[in-house]
């Protein structure tokens, strides 16, 4: 059983404007201590995804409207809130992309990590802590001790996020989602964190959602890779699978229009149009209006999730599974 | 637009920018929306509306009450005051006074101090010091005592109850708008239209101006209450529009004798300044509340603009920033 | 036309309570920064937050003035223009700036918005705004008719183009380019950087193009110049930076850049510590709290700008 299994999530918004169907049909599985990277372009629904898992989409426009969510076989849809909270943090722990707005800005860093472990393991006095000590120190925060006392302002960027990431991970949980951990950091910061994110990861064997815009990210640090587009995973498999291998048009065409670091392209092979509006989804693939190999079936109905491989799924009418 | 190999297809309407005006007419403040309206209507029809003359009264009809009473009269449905003038249109005609003031004085205030916010908050420097330094003076004057004063010097008149509100008033105008003057000089646009070549003056008339209205509109709402108060005030004390003029302040003050006896004198002109009063300022709110957000997501993120730039300066220092600015 | 910093200095005074009573100090945004950009050649300039860049193409469109140094157009100094000159300057040298909603005001039309550089003043009637502005418009592959139309009614990509048209609609010869791709969507940024290259080839523009992406940059760049902390550490041949980087800086900053191929790995520098603060940079080399390769001196002597290699120029003691 894998630890955690997301079948058919659906997640909606009802605003003025229509339905949004952010989430729309979302499966995947997570092993323990695996990263899977969730990726997509801004608007995907990588974010109302991930707050989908722990129950924190916002009410009341936002509602899980279909779908189960197995922790250990566990539906966490069918929790009370109470439950739920005992969930958040202790099982499932998350990491935003602004630090500045998951720490309170009035309360020290001590505290902040502190509380967590209060709450959810009792933890006290002289050996909490020694504990949330040892937390910073666990994510690199030097001279911790002294900065128990400080502000989240008087912390770098870089240095906020690792303070999130140690409450994150205060309670050892089993799952972190870590939704665009380093979009808001440099480059030379980014690669700091990743480092760190994956020695924490190994030693805690914790399993990661990685959530991404950047395919660079993924390729380094994910086992496996979920490619959204319009509040449906296109195409999914392992790393290499799908860097090596793409099925989807769409995954095929972000690779060819992504400039890269590596080499220089002459000429970058661009995608037309933009991202459709999920207020007012096609009726048939919602990647069809931009898909350089679109074919009629494509604009009347929804291509279904095809095994291309083992383990290598893609939502494409013309995705066949390879011979073995 | 689609590639460069597509036939672009229509731009498309990002979120419709009438939806959110519709949702938020729906909210509007009907009952404040209903008093302004009856306001202005009196305001304007008055010499119709009003079946006595509001200045020439009939001793032989002094302090007659209002109609529901028992010496009441349907010829002056809420009674007269003590030379037999009659109330009801003595209040219709003073709609006008107070419009009348709040709105040239709200025009000379306004039109001062936005030109005034507006240079302060887009030149900076010496200028913006200076001026702000006058408008933290204007700001804390004693309002009443100096309009009192003011107009006791100049003598009442129509005009110097004008000039003297709108001399208290001004400094609020240029304080607000140089605040949102500064967040929208923050945007891009403001510095590509200097690469454009463009001058300051062009700047500030084409592009800061217009980004200003929605929050001009809504001080300028906010204010009419205060100036109708002031207004009011000046007149109680004496100091207002003169007499005969039907100003609801002055009748207020009229009435102050006859509380215990013929309190209809003072109460109805206080109640249609209370109802006035009370009806701008929910729609100021409501102005605030709907119109501006909406203007300002509109106008380009001017919120964000001005967190950061408030953001004092010593953390984003100290820190290492956001990348990609 | 060239166009040209040379030891280009700009120091902010840093203000506040802290400040009071005390020495005045200074943010070293840029610090003595020489470059060069001639027709039709596209600088990238690369670097971290804070390290200067947007000062410096502040700097570049007189929308702050020097501290120290001098900026030169055709030879010229700008601190000597005259309106005439400024005027010329003004239609040479046009940008497009990040953040697209930013950079159009809501409250005007693309027309105006597009037509914004042509200046009355500069012998420019109604007829010929109105068409300039929509071949500029057709340039940037929008609509003609999407003139008429206000900002809102677009998406991000597209309002890229409406700033990128604006900046063509004087025909200028260098065109500064501030993070233009780093606020859109992955799937837009290829369609801009496309463009922006067909546009250099068609008109012969110079581009100065700042960019965090060192991907974005390399597709873009025909030289490259590091920033690191209101210096430059290393400028080159874009492609010799990225095969043979000089600067450990530059090292440090190219291996922390992911490829896009997980079989791609590359030997990793992890840099310790933060980015320094400008206000109080560190001694010596600025680089050398951080650097994988410090070396006695690099704590107390300022590395020489000189060039190692023929048409390769860094700071670092190592070379
Ligand atoms: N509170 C909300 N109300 C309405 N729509 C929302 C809300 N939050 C997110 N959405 C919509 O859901 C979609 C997916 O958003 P999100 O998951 O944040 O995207 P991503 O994280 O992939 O950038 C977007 O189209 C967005 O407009
Ligand atoms: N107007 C200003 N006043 C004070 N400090 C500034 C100002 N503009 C930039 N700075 C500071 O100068 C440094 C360089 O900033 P910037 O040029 O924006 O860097 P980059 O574009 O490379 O991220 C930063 O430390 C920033 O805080
Ligand atoms: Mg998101
Ligand atoms: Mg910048």
């Amino acid at each position: 059983m894998p630890l955690l299994a997301v079948e058919d999530l659906k997640t909606y918004f009802f605003t003025r404007r229509g339905v949004v169907k952010a989430v729309d049909g979302v499966s995947f599985t997570l092993e323990a201590g695996e990263t899977l990277a969730l990726v997509g372009e801004s608007g995907s629904g990588k974010s109302v995804t991930c707050l989908s898992l722990v129950r924190l989409v916002p009410e009341p426009a936002g509602r899980i409207v279909g779908g189960r969510i197995l922790l250990d076989g566990d539906d966490l849809l069918a929790k009370n809130p109470r439950q739920m909270r005992r969930v958040r943090g202790k099982q499932i722990a998350m990491v935003l992309q602004d630090p500045m707005t998951s720490l309170n800005p009035g309360l020290t860093i001590g505290t902040q990590v502190g509380e967590v472990m209060r709450l959810h393991q009792g933890i006290r006095g002289r050996s909490l802590r020694e504990r949330v000590v040892d937390a910073l120190r666990r994510l690199r925060i030097s001279a911790a001790e002294s900065r128990l006392g400080q502000f989240p302002h008087q912390f770098s960027g870089g240095m906020r996020q690792r303070v999130s990431s140690a409450i994150a991970l205060s309670c050892a949980p089993r799952v972190l989602i870590a939704d665009e951990p380093t979009t808001s950091l440099d480059v030379t910061i980014q690669a700091q964190y990743l480092e760190l994110l994956k020695e924490v990861q190994a030693a805690a064997g914790v399993a990661v959602i990685l959530v991404t815009h950047d395919f660079g990210i993924v390729a380094a640090n994910a086992d496996r890779v979920a490619v959204m587009y319009a509040g449906r995973i296109v195409e999914m498999g392992t790393t290499l699978q799908v860097f090596n291998n793409p099925r989807h048009p769409y995954t095929q065409a972000l690779l060819r229009c992504l400039p890269d670091v590596d080499l220089k392209r002459e000429q970058l092979v661009e995608i037309g149009g933009q991202p459709p509006d999920l207020a007012a989804l096609p009726p048939g693939c919602p990647f069809a209006p931009r898909c350089s190999e679109r074919q009629p079936i494509c604009e009347r109905s929804l291509p279904p999730a095809v095994t291309v491989d083992a383990g290598h799924t893609a939502a494409c009418f013309l995705a066949v599974a390879t011979p073995a | 637009m689609g590639g460069s190999g597509r036939p672009p297809s229509p731009p498309a309407l990002a979120p419709a920018p009438a939806q959110p005006w519709r949702g938020s007419l729906r909210r509007l403040p009907w009952f404040a929306g209903a008093v302004l309206a009856t306001l202005v209507f009196c305001a304007v029809f008055a010499p119709w509306l009003a079946s006595k003359d509001p200045t020439a009264g009939d001793i032989t009809t002094k302090l007659i009450p209002p109609i529901w009473m028992e010496r009441g009269t349907m010829e002056h449905p809420l009674g007269t005051d003590r030379f037999g003038r009659d109330i009801l249109s003595r209040i219709i005609h003073g709609s006008r006074i107070s419009l009348l003031v709040s709105i040239i004085a709200i025009g000379v205030a306004g039109t001062l101090g936005t030109a005034l916010g507006l240079i302060a908050g887009y030149r900076g420097g010496l200028t913006d010091t200076l001026l702000m330094r006058m408008t933290d003076i204007g700001l804390s004057l004693p309002t009443i005592l100096i309009a009192v004063v003011m107009v006791a010097v100049s003598e009442p008149s129509f005009r110097n109850v004008v000039l003297v509100i709108a001399l208290l008033l001004w400094p609020r105008f240029a304080r607000q708008i140089r605040g949102e003057t500064l967040a929208v000089k923050e945007q891009d646009f403001v510095a590509l239209a200097v690469v454009a070549g463009r001058s300051g003056t062009w700047i500030i008339a084409r592009h800061i101006f217009p980004n200003v209205v929605p929050t001009l509109l809504v001080i300028s709402t906010l204010q009419v209450g205060y100036v109708i108060l002031l207004e009011g005030t000046l007149g109680f004390l004496g100091v207002g529009v003169p007499p005969p003029n039907p100003a609801w302040g002055l009748m207020i003050a009229d009435g102050r004798g006859f509380l215990a006896t013929a309190w209809w004198i003072a109460l109805f002109p206080g109640l249609a300044m209370l109802l006035t009063v009370l009806a701008v300022n929910l729609m100021g709110d409501w102005l605030r509340d709907h119109l501006d957000p909406k203007l300002r997501q509109a106008g380009a993120r001017v919120t964000a603009a001005t967190a950061t730039t408030a953001a004092p300066i010593e953390p984003a220092i100290a820190e290492a920033p956001a990348r990609g600015d | 036309m060239i166009l040209e910093a040379v030891d280009l200095k700009k120091y902010f005074p840093v203000t506040g309570a802290l400040a009071l009573g005390r020495a005045q100090t200074w943010i070293r945004a840029v610090d003595g920064v020489s470059v060069q950009v001639g027709e039709g050649e596209t600088l990238g300039i690369v670097g971290e937050s804070g390290s200067g860049k947007t000062t410096l193409a502040k700097l570049f469109l007189l929308l702050e003035r020097p501290t120290a140094g001098s900026l030169r157009f055709d030879g010229k100094d700008v601190a000597t223009f005259g309106r005439a000159d400024v005027r010329r300057y003004r239609r040479s040298v046009q940008a497009v700036f990040q953040d697209p909603f930013s950079s159009l005001d809501p409250r005007m039309r693309v027309e105006q918005i597009v037509g914004e550089p042509l200046i009355p003043e500069n012998g420019v009637t109604r007829a010929m705004v109105r068409d300039r502005v929509r071949e500029s418009l057709e340039l940037v592959g929008l609509r003609r008719d999407s003139a008429s139309l206000y900002p809102h009614e677009f998406s991000g990509g597209q309002r890229q183009r409406i700033a990128i048209a604006r900046a063509l609609v004087t025909t200028p010869k260098f065109i500064l380019l501030d993070e233009p791709v780093s606020a859109l969507d992955v799937s837009i940024r290829a369609q801009i950087l496309n463009l922006l290259k067909r546009l250099q080839d068609q008109l012969g523009l110079a581009y100065i193009m700042i960019s965090h992406d060192l991907a974005a940059a390399r597709y873009l760049a025909t030289r490259l110049a590091v920033m690191y902390c209101g210096k430059l550490v290393e400028t080159g041949a874009c492609e010799a930076v990225y095969t043979e980087p000089l600067h450990p800086y530059t090292e440090a900053l190219l291996s922390a850049a992911l490829p896009l191929h997980p079989s791609a790995r590359r030997q990793r520098i992890i840099l310790k510590g933060e980015i320094p603060n400008p206000t109080n940079p560190p001694s010596g080399c600025r680089f050398h709290p951080r650097c994988h390769r410090v070396l006695a001196e690099c704590s107390s002597v300022e590395p020489a700008w000189r060039e190692v290699k023929p048409g390769r120029f860094a700071a670092c003691h190592l070379h």
